[in-house]
């Protein structure tokens, strides 16, 4: 055999190849990001931000980011792990005043009001802008009272049967009433992850928020869950606006109308879901999109 | 030798042992592959070594004075022999602490042997206890020492590549840790037996039903038969209502100031005043308990009677109330403490989940933490609870002896643990109803936190099946 038919066993060709490989990513990670390529803004936009700074400490997180997001639409946030997508999200219904380092400026807006400005209630923006996490995390109570919890708390339910209503009517959106409907009582910790997320969904939507934010919300899912609640994102966009962070491009591209792709803190690229999949403008996005870089 | 030095003694031969066998195991694998790192061939000298002689020098230890005993009672006179046991046992008694006396005097009153009478026989006997003594403690020396070069000698030889040392370090050290638990397990149960039968005995005295449902404490009886008031009256419920009347004012104090000082130290409090605030309130717990029972005796206990008195309620000078306050203070560590690991320990992605629905973070800790918490909360209070149901020095210093059936925690009454005290100080033959009564309220102090601990288990355990 030859050294040819083998590259591998050749030790100087194997090195010149990762070089190549290596000089080419370092080519990539020198295009510097100026001016967020594509369409960052939109018309009408159901929240709005600009020049959005965020530091932990001293350590910048988000660097000068402006987006739109568009009114009853699926926004994808993608990303190589680190360049802050959880830190723009979490700016989004301010859960990032609960860490205590955390320093956010910039504009903010949903439905052209300031959530940041002075008078204004994190706690009632919460309630507004809802938010699903990584880790199914259902509170320690059974099933029934995991949805109930956000409804109780602001009173939106006059009485009992009206609980019970909303109650069975989130579950039935989040696609999980079926599942579930003797076992209302029963912990909502004992249910399967995927079970779980659904019902962190079926809480989130059962105040009624106008937008919801998703951080990575399938990646501890197989893929049968993961399908369910795509599905359920998609139907939930016809009267939400979502904003969702994940690490798979065919999630992005299955659910979204609009996708972010971040880097290193900033917004490289913003546009509609196809043109970012099949015509990416900037380097950097299709270094990683066509999974050479990340 | 000494037990001592000779302990010490093994110890070093051990250390030899493992090192030459580390040495040996070390030259043996240069050649082939071992299947133990050299040390583990040293452990297995050294315990194999340590193991077995230290065994010797304790049961030799233990056994020897009843052999020496025996042996000596042996050669003595027919005379005494055929004393009844009483008496010889009196007599073993006396040449054994003259023994000890002439040890410590190292001085032979020889004017004495040379009487005729009993005291002469002691003197004798005494001195052959001392010499079959020395005897002894010599030919454990010469066992033990032996018995350790021996096995120095036997398991050095063994060291070879193919020994599986370490898989018989692991056995041994896993039998050390079986031996360990069950001496611990077996002190309890002895400590249990012993408790039941002293309190069986009782039985015999006084009905169970009279102790358990009498509601007249009075454990005088008599020791002359001419004595007055010498029938005594053995009825617990006094005692049992005021252990858990202070007991339950403790708590009100302690479970309220100790879980919102847990909340506060968690949830609230900067890390600079965390890092101050815990431990302070952590030395709560180790101020001795007469320090806390004088606190309460001449501070707490008169204002509270001042108190009382200028609303026109009287008040005795020793009042539950005053000791169960104080009391309550002293258990607050035992709620913030373990409260506190707890609630910080719930996962940040709950509260997470709270805020995001629109809660505030006092409805957070309301709804989510503080139920999440809920299995760790409980053992903290339950602890503090067998803690307040135990303590003594601070009743009988601020609450009084007086075994009152009363609910008025203005009123002086006793508790389980202070009337066992009273109870065993004090001239009492061992087998009297009152001196087997304090093994009967031990017996019943122990049912109580034996019930507490199982009810507590069930909660945790009820609760984890719940939210797991
Ligand atoms: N609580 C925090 N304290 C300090 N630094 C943080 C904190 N959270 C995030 N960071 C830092 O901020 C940067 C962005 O983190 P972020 O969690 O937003 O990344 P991400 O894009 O969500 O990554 P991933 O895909 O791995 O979730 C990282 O460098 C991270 O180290
Ligand atoms: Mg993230």
């Amino acid at each position: 055999m030859t050294t040819e038919a083998l590259p591998n066993t050749d030790p100087s060709a194997e090195s010149a190849a990762l070089q190549q490989a290596r000089e080419n990513n370092r080519a990539a990670l020198d295009v510097t990001v100026d001016k967020t390529v594509g369409q960052p803004f939109v018309e009408n936009p159901k929240i709005s931000t600009r020049h959005v700074h965020v530091f932990y400490g001293d350590k910048p997180a988000i660097k000068d980011i402006s987006l739109d997001i568009g009114r009853n639409q699926v926004l994808a946030m993608i990303g190589p792990s680190g360049c802050g997508k959880s830190t723009f999200l979490r700016c989004l219904n301010r859960m990032n005043d609960t860490i205590p380092t955390c320093r956010v400026e910039g504009d903010f807006r949903l439905d052209g009001e300031d959530i940041y400005a002075p008078g204004q209630d994190p706690v009632l923006l919460r309630s507004r802008v809802g938010m699903v996490f990584q880790k199914p995390n259902p509170f320690p109570k059974s099933i029934y009272d995991n949805v109930a919890y956000g409804v109780r708390l602001h009173g939106l339910a006059k009485n009992r049967a009206e609980l019970d209503e909303i109650v069975e009517k989130s579950l039935r959106r989040a696609g999980l009433f079926d599942e579930v409907k003797d076992d209302l009582h029963k912990p909502g910790t004992g249910l399967s992850g995927g079970q779980q997320q659904r019902l962190c969904i079926a809480r989130t939507i059962a105040i009624d928020p106008e937008v919801i934010l998703m951080d990575e919300p399938t990646s501890a899912l197989d893929p049968i869950a993961t399908a369910l609640i795509e599905e359920l994102m998609i139907e939930l966009s016809e009267n939400y606006t979502i904003a969702i962070v994940t690490h798979s491009m065919q999630q992005a591209a299955r659910v979204s109308n609009r996708t972010a792709y971040f880097h290193m803190g900033k917004l490289v690229e913003v546009n509609d879901t196809d043109r970012i999949f099949t015509t990416p403008q900037h380097p950097l996005t299709e270094n990683y999109i066509t999974g050479r870089f990340g | 030798m000494d037990t001592l030095p000779l302990v010490l003694t093994v110890g070093l031969l051990a250390l030899a042992g493992f090192f030459a066998g580390k040495h040996k195991a070390r030259l043996a694998s240069t050649q082939v592959r071992s299947h133990s790192r050299p040390h583990y061939h040293g452990y297995l000298v050294a315990l194999w070594t340590l193991i077995p002689a230290l065994l010797v020098v304790m049961v030799w230890s233990f056994a020897s004075e009843s052999v020496i005993t025996r042996l000596v009672v042996a050669e003595l006179p027919a005379r005494i022999q055929q004393m009844p046991a009483s008496e010889k046992s009196l007599f073993t008694n006396e040449f054994k602490n003259l023994a000890n006396e002439i040890d410590v005097k190292k001085h032979i009153p020889t004017e004495a042997i040379k009487s005729s009478d009993s005291t002469a026989v002691a003197y004798q006997a005494a001195q052959r206890y001392i010499q079959l003594t020395r005897l002894s403690q010599q030919l454990k020396a010469a066992v033990t020492l032996s018995l350790a070069a021996l096995l120095i000698w036997f398991t050095l030889h063994r060291v070879q590549p193919q020994l599986k040392a370490r898989n018989s370090v692991e056995t041994i050290i896993k039998g050390l840790m079986i031996v360990s638990a069950s001496i611990a397990i077996l002190t309890t149960v002895g400590i249990v037996f012993s408790v039941l039968f002293e309190a069986l005995a009782f039985f015999r005295h006084v009905p169970p039903g009279e102790f358990l449902f009498g509601t007249h404490w009075s454990p005088q009886t008599a020791i002359r038969a001419d004595q007055v008031g010498g029938s005594g009256s053995f009825g617990a419920i006094p005692l049992l209502t005021g252990t858990l009347l202070i007991s339950a004012i403790a708590l009100v104090v302690a479970v309220p100031l100790g879980l919102f000082s847990a909340i506060y130290l968690a949830e609230y409090a900067s890390p600079g005043i965390r890092t101050v605030a815990k431990p302070v309130m952590e030395v709560l717990a180790g101020i001795p308990t007469v320090v806390y029972g004088f606190f309460a005796a001449l501070t707490v206990a008169p204002f509270i009677r001042e108190t009382a008195e200028s609303f026109g309620i009287s008040a005795s000078s020793e009042s539950a109330l005053a000791a169960g306050l104080v009391m309550g203070i002293m258990i607050i560590p035992f709620v913030s403490s373990l409260s506190d690991d707890v609630i910080s320990a719930v996962p940040a992605i709950l509260r997470d989940g709270s805020y995001a629905l629109g809660a505030t973070k006092s409805e957070t800790i309301r709804k989510v933490v503080i139920p999440a918490a809920l299995p760790g909360i409980v053992g903290g209070v339950l602890l503090a609870a067998s803690r307040a149901i135990g303590e003594t020095m601070i009743v009988v210093m601020a609450a009084g002896l007086a075994a009152k059936l009363t609910l008025n925690p203005l009123d002086s009454v006793t508790t389980i643990t202070t009337q066992i005290v009273t109870l065993l100080t004090g001239d009492q033959a061992f087998d009297s109803p009152k001196t087997l009564a304090a093994f009967a309220l031990g017996l019943g102090l122990f049912v109580v936190t034996l019930t507490l601990n199982i009810l507590s288990l069930h909660v945790v355990r009820k609760y984890r099946e719940q939210y797991e």
